[in-house]
Order: C-alpha cells, then structure tokens, then sequence
C-alpha cells in the first residue's frame, strides 16, 4: 500500500526505522519488525546507515512485505551508480515494493569502510527524476520498460539545517523531480520545527517528523556537536543527565515532543537507533494508535 | 596547477636500492611551484640519498638536474647525454613528467619521487586546495565559480546533502562545504535562480568516464 494513500485519507502515519543485520542471521530484525507490526503503519529498511555495511535494504523490505508489514524501501545513492540503481528499482517493484525514500547517504568515510569508492553517481534529486521517469516506462537512457514500476517516492529533509533557504531550494528541486513526501532529521526544538513547516506550507507536500530515542546525555551531546541540523535543548540534555531510569525519560521526552509538533506534520518517523522497544511506550504516551 | 607531493625518503630509498648512479630530476614548473619538485628539492632529496647510502655502507652516485618542464620531449631533450651513465631517474616530477620520460627513454627505469595529488591552487602560504578535477564539462557559469565536482565531497550537483553542518562538509571540519559558498555567491551576484534549476546527471560519456582523454586539434597540429 502507497503512503500517500495514508496521507489522503489523513491518517496521522507512523513508520519506524529498521536496520537489516550485520550478517546472516535475520531473527531479531524479524523480531523487531513483528514487535512493533501493529503498532506503526510503516517499516523503513535503512541502506547501510551510516555508511556500516549490512545486508540489503531490497532483501529486508521484501522479507516484511511477505509477513505482511508494509516496509519503505530506502535507497541510497552512495553505493551504486545509475545502472543499479534503476535495476534495484526494478526489482523492488518486481517484489511488490510500493515505497520509496531516497537519500543521498553518508559519505563512506564516516563509515565502517572508510576506504570504499564513493560513487555518487546521481544526486538525491536526480534519482528522484529518475524513478520517476522508470514509472513513466522508460529508463533514464530513455529506453522502454516492458512495465512501468508504479512508486510513492519520499525524499528527506533537515528542519534544522544551517541554511533554511538553502535547504528548502532542495526541498523544491525534490517535489518537482517526483518526492511525494519527506522525512525529517530529527526533531528536537518544536519551536524551531513550527518555523519550519509555516514555509513547507508552499510545497503542500506531506511532512513525517523524525524522532530520535535519546539514550543518554552524552549521546545529545554529541549529536550537537556532529550530526548536520540536530540541536537538542539543554533542558533535555540535563533532564537525560538528572535521571535515573533514562529508559523512562527518553520516553518522556519523545511523547512531549510528539505531543507539541503532532497538529504540525502528517506524521512521525522513529529512529530508535536501537532501543526500538520504547517505541510502543513513545506511542502510548503520546496518545497515538493505528 | 598540478600540485604534488614528494615521497617518503624510505620509499625512494627501496625503490633504488639497487642502483649505483641515479639522476634526480625535477621539473621547473607546477612541482616546483608548489615547492615538490623544483630545483630546491632536487638538491635536498640527492644529498639525503646520498648520505643515507653512505651510512648504510652502499655509497650512491647522485647526479641533479632540473628541467623547465618534464611534460614536453623537446625539454628532456636536455638529459639525453646523461641518460647512458646512469641505472635510474629519479622524477620529482608530476606522473605526466614520469611517463614522458619513461616514453623518451625506455631503456632506463623512471621511478616517480611524488605523489600527483590534484589540480589546485595555493589558499596561503604552504596550503594547497583542490579546486578543479579536470571532468571535462566545466559547469562554473551555473555555481558562481565554484566547482561542485572537485569541491564537495560527494560531487553533488543541486545543493548540499544533509551532513553539512556549521558550513562545513561531514568529512572534515576543515573542508567548507562548496554548497553553502555557492548559495551566497550566487545570492551576491543576485543569480540565485541557477541553484533553483534541476542540473540534470552528468552525461559522463567520454569525458569523464575511466578511459583516457584526447584532445585533437588539427589546426595546431604540424
């Protein structure tokens, strides 16, 4: 099922990420994916986050789709030039991949192969232009499919990024070349989030907030310092700080925040980086069902 | 220019470990520019060697020479009488330099004494910044004269990706993102509707694409 028909029907949706193993092993992905089944309407399989090496996003989506979860199939142009792209493409179709979030990827050097070739061989815009184009029955060379893939493309989107101008000339340039919807960095500052969809208004394009589980003060600190467009408050640094049952509070904070920003967006994206069991508690608190 | 790199001692010392008389030749243009390749470093490097060899008991006959540049036959032409006398050339050259002497005298080894790094520019005073990766499909009239190619580091072509934080690339605190430069250029010239259009993929072809590039000009040709 497309996204988008969440959107139109104006659920509030709710996806949350995945990451597929390091290895062979699929159990816990299985695990998680089954924990959390009626509880989000979305899974999105990430591809090699982080620029760490792990088994396909393509294979994790497709293992969902037959238990019956909806998965988000995220794809990176990092790794594969337009060749592969477009063939991974194809073959997410093929096994009945409806969804599509496509980012640019983090730069392999900030990953667990710091050596690996970056490749880079489309922009996130210029991939988006190019599923679109496969959808329209013709592949980016301009030859004819013998079946058009049929796609809800998805883009992401950094509220808090240093140049809100900048960033939303690519917000732009990614709704004219086919994003259907957009995912968001993680949200931290509702104020600052406010600001921001007051001029997303103009692209009337769905909006999913992204919301990180804070695991500890120490883990604020450092997105601070070195994730692009993350500032989370003091206030929360030192509630994470004060706390003794973190688990708890990390709860706490993620509902508060959902609670602030939920008439804003169309929807939340969990990144629970981990601790994806919080995420039916997140939910409770915040009053949030499917 | 080109800007370069001299190797390790170490490294030129294993590569002539068995050669008794060698010609160190620099080249008088880029390298020595960018203070690699030139005179000077032909004089250190020949009396490190030689010295390191008398230390080590295997003295080495070192002879120096610099040409005004080692791209073109017609300026190694100068070596030609040297090259009989000797088992090997050093080069402090860029590889073009390398490969145009191993091209003009095949029946002695060049060893290259740099590493080539890239084509840049000097920031300040003992910096040097790649600015141009020679892609063949110059697109500086579309991002206020700086080159997206060469200067982020995923080569991205509308816009900065999301890791770019405090104006900076998420590789390195030290590289600026060329994006956040291009957007107040652009905003400066008062052009910022470039940044607004889609720039399509890179029609690599042959321009940019692993296979080596000519350029044919026949009204230059002789």
């Amino acid at each position: 099922m497309k996204i988008t028909d969440f959107f139109d029907k104006n659920t509030f949706v709710l996806s949350s990420e995945i990451e597929p193993p390091k290895g062979t092993d699929i159990e816990k992905f299985i695990n998680t994916a089954e924990s959390l089944k009626n509880k989000v309407h979305f899974f999105n399989v990430t591809d090699q986050q982080g620029a760490v090496m792990h088994a396909g996003s393509l294979t994790g989506c497709t293992i969902l789709k037959n238990k019956n979860m909806e998965p988000i199939f995220q794809l990176a142009c990092r790794d594969r030039n337009r060749i592969a792209l477009q063939s991974d493409l194809l073959s997410a179709a093929i096994s009945g991949l409806e969804n599509v979030l496509i980012i640019t990827g983090d730069h392999p050097h900030l990953g667990d192969h710091p050596d690996a070739r970056a490749v880079f061989d489309l922009d996130s815009v210029q991939l988006l232009q190019a599923a679109s184009k496969l959808m329209e029955g013709t592949d980016m060379a301009g030859n004819n499919l013998n079946k058009a893939p049929s796609f809800c493309l998805g883009a992401a989107v950094n509220p808090g990024a240093d140049n809100l101008d900048l960033e939303l000339i690519k917000v732009e340039k990614k709704v004219r070349a086919g994003a259907k919807f957009f995912q968001t960095q993680a949200v931290f500052d509702p104020e600052r989030f406010n600001d921001f969809m007051d001029r997303m208004k103009e692209f009337n394009t769905p909006v999913m907030a992204g919301i990180v589980i804070l695991k500890s003060s120490k883990m604020a600190r450092f997105m601070n310092e070195k994730i692009a467009g993350i500032n989370v408050p003091e206030e929360i640094i030192k509630r994470m700080e004060k706390t003794e049952d973190k688990k708890n509070e990390s709860v706490e904070i993620a509902a508060s925040i959902i609670r602030n920003i939920r008439s804003r967006c169309q929807g939340i994206h969990f990144m629970p980086l981990g601790w994806d069991n919080l995420v039916p508690h997140i939910l409770e608190k915040a009053g949030l069902t499917i | 220019m080109i800007i370069g790199e001299r190797k390790p001692l170490k490294e030129i010392m294993e590569m002539v470990a068995e050669c008794d008389n060698v010609i160190v030749a620099g080249c008088g243009t880029c390298v020595a520019v960018c203070l690699a390749g030139g005179e000077k470093q032909v004089r250190v490097i020949a009396s490190a060697l030689r010295l390191a060899r008398k230390l080590r008991g295997k003295p080495i006959k070192v002879t120096e020479i610099t040409v005004e540049r080692q791209c073109e036959k017609e300026f190694i032409e100068e070596i030609k009488t040297l090259i009989p006398n000797h088992d090997a050339i050093i080069s402090l050259a860029c590889g073009i330099g390398v490969q145009t002497l191993t091209q003009h005298y095949p029946h002695t080894i060049t060893y290259p004494g740099l590493n080539t790094t890239f084509m840049g520019a000097p920031a300040q005073h003992g910096v040097w910044m790649e600015t141009c990766r020679s892609c063949g499909d110059c697109i500086l009239d579309l991002t206020g004269g700086l080159c997206p190619i060469a200067r982020c580091s995923k080569s991205l072509l509308n816009g900065p990706c999301g890791g770019s934080k405090n104006e900076k690339c998420e590789v390195n605190q030290d590289i600026d993102c060329v994006w956040q430069l291009i957007y107040k250029r652009l905003k400066q010239l008062n052009k910022l509707h470039l940044m607004r259009e889609i720039m399509p993929a890179r029609a690599r072809g042959e321009k940019d694409n692993g296979f080596p590039r000519k350029i044919i000009r026949e009204d230059a040709m002789l």
